[in-house]
């Protein structure tokens, strides 16, 4: 019975390597080291070390997928997912995810110091993209001795460094799930972006990025999540969780929080300053902009792959819609690749892929299950 | 092994590589999995099956008949397999084309519209026909298109394709007398 629940309490670790005279070389031309990843690991690897998967986060995630975190006991962002008897079953898998670099969860990242001069890079940071991120992580999963991922997945700016994993490392890829996500971001998906980028930088204490010392450009950060928050989530399920309920019996005729839907976005928006670098946000969603594995770039070494796909959208999903996993797809069979692809009845827009753990559980674990069968 | 399944079986080679368009829960593209060692791929439109497919093990697409072939380089596979779905497809013609194009060889399989009991029904009840190969009434059926075993062949001549093999299934099984009147169902195998 104890094997159905969650993991114990897990600690964060840190890896550190590109140490000087051997920085990163990054895909802009640019080097930086030494680089430093936060990782978690759930499960044990096997002798053959043949059993690690590795979980890539989304935009704003961090290496706390599962478990419980030592502080104020927080499960991980993935839990119903990552677990003894789950989908991602950590009795027979070595789970790991670890914090983008870029980002600033414990990971190297704008916030962190450089070395050159003791203070935080703020916009001195260079330019990380997918790629970047991925090659980050190869020099992880090599720290750990694993030669082949058992599989490598995730949803979103996860998925984007589950298909870049594929395209840069056919051959140490065994099966890969890439999850509500896209060979490239559309026009639209860019402009969000920028608007994004733009209501931060458009808020004087942003400071052109040197912040650090005067505290955090609250209400553009905000503004900016606040965004996001609308582009997660699906009209029907806007309808479903706000409706046009007011917070207050009757409308204010001011300018406050009249509906719900308002109080909710200022919430996670002023929220999310608490815990997140604005610096961070602007690289990493430049990052998912110049992301692009459409035509000739996706798995460009080979003729074709052995890799097994198992792609999933969510038919509410419009931020990342049905037809960009299908591009994938079309990629694949090029690729002569034998593929799963299902796109997923769900309400809850972008989000689904956090929230649908049943139907992921479901497909995941029957997949996994048949992965190194034939 | 369904009689149909079993000629497919019979059919193909060794370590093939299979499409199977509309390939339901998986049935025919387990047994050839086990059987022949196939290399196998499944479209199915239908969520449910497509989880069964894949508590199988098999890997399959969700997508549509039409669509599902295009991307497909030529030749990506030995054998595409069109089974009972041919005459619930609207683009009959371009689906036969792709998959001629995709696969090497194309197995296609169809109920005989033809057959003595359906000739009667329509001649002497003036009746849509209901029998073990066509069992559904008009208001619920998903099949568009009622062909019969001279029609696909006249089609098949029609557009240069090649017959290689044919098969006739009735009531008891492999026949090969007067096959548009005795034969329930047909499997043919086509190339270019």
């Amino acid at each position: 019975m104890l094997k159905k629940e969650s993991l114990e309490i897990v600690e964060t670790r840190y890896f550190t390597f590109a140490e000087p005279p051997h920085p990163l070389k990054l895909q802009s031309g640019r080097s930086i080291g030494p680089v430093t990843l936060a990782y978690e690991t759930y499960g044990r690897p096997n002798a053959e070390k043949t059993n690690a998967i590795l979980v890539c986060h989304a935009l704003s995630g961090d290496a706390h997928a599962a478990g419980l975190s030592p502080d104020d006991r927080t499960p991980g962002w993935w839990d119903g997912l990552i677990g003894p008897g789950r989908a991602l079953d950590t009795n027979r898998y070595f789970v790991i995810c670890s914090n983008v670099i870029g980002g600033c969860k414990g990971s190297t990242g704008p916030s962190s110091p450089n070395p050159e001069t003791g203070r935080p890079y703020a916009l001195d940071f260079p330019m990380i993209t997918i790629a970047d991120m991925v090659e980050a992580q190869r020099h992880l999963i090599d720290h750990l001795g694993i030669d082949k991922l058992f599989c490598v997945i995730g949803g979103s700016m996860g998925g984007m460094q589950t298909l870049q994993w594929a395209s840069a490392y056919p051959d140490r890829v065994l099966s890969a799930i890439p999850i509500a996500t896209a060979l490239k971001h559309s026009p639209q998906q860019i402009a969000f972006n920028e608007v994004i980028r733009q209501a931060i930088m458009a808020d004087p204490a942003w400071r052109k990025g040197g912040y650090y010392d005067a505290g955090q450009p609250e209400n553009g950060l905000a503004l900016a999540r606040m965004i996001g928050h609308i582009t997660f989530m699906s009209d029907q399920s806007m309808e479903e969780k706000f409706s046009r309920r007011l917070k207050k019996e009757n409308l204010s005729f001011q300018f406050t929080e009249d509906f719900e839907v308002e109080g909710y976005l200022r919430y996670r928006g002023y929220n999310f300053v608490k815990r997140f670098d604005a610096n961070s946000y602007l690289y990493i969603t430049k990052a998912l902009d110049y992301f692009d594995l459409s035509g000739l770039h996706f798995i460009p070494a080979v003729k074709s792959t052995s890799i097994r796909f198992l792609v999933i959208s969510f038919k509410s999903d419009w931020l990342y819609p049905s037809y960009q996993s299908q591009e994938i797809v079309r990629a694949l069979k090029r690729k002569h690749a034998y593929t799963t692809y299902f796109d997923l009845v769900s309400t809850y827009g972008h989000d689904a892929f956090l929230i649908e753990i049943e139907d992921e559980t479901r497909l995941i674990r029957n997949f996994l299950a048949n992965v190194g069968q034939s | 092994m369904k009689p149909d399944h079993q000629i497919i079986v019979d059919i193909v080679a060794q370590g093939a590589r299979v499409l199977d368009l509309g390939c339901g829960e998986g049935e025919l593209l387990s047994h050839l999995r086990l059987e022949k060692k196939a290399r196998v791929q499944g479209i199915e439109l239908d969520e449910e099956r497509m989880h069964t497919c894949v508590e199988k093990g098999l890997t399959v697409l969700q997508g549509d008949i039409e669509s599902g072939l295009v991307d497909y380089p030529e030749a990506s596979f030995d054998y595409v397999i069109l089974n009972q779905i041919m005459q619930e497809i609207k683009k009959a013609d371009f689906v036969v084309q792709e998959a001629l194009r995709v696969g090497r060889r194309v197995i296609v399989g169809f109920p005989n519209f033809a057959h003595w009991s359906a000739r009667l029904t329509l001649f002497l009840c003036g009746r849509t026909p209901i029998n073990e190969a066509l069992p559904y009434h008009w208001f619920e059926t998903p099949n568009v298109r009622f062909l019969t075993i001279r029609d696909f062949i006249d089609y098949c001549t029609a557009r240069k394709i090649t017959i290689e093999q044919r098969y006739y299934l009735g009531k008891r099984g492999r026949m090969s007398r007067l096959p548009n009147w005795r034969a329930q169902n047909a499997i043919f195998v086509l190339t270019k």
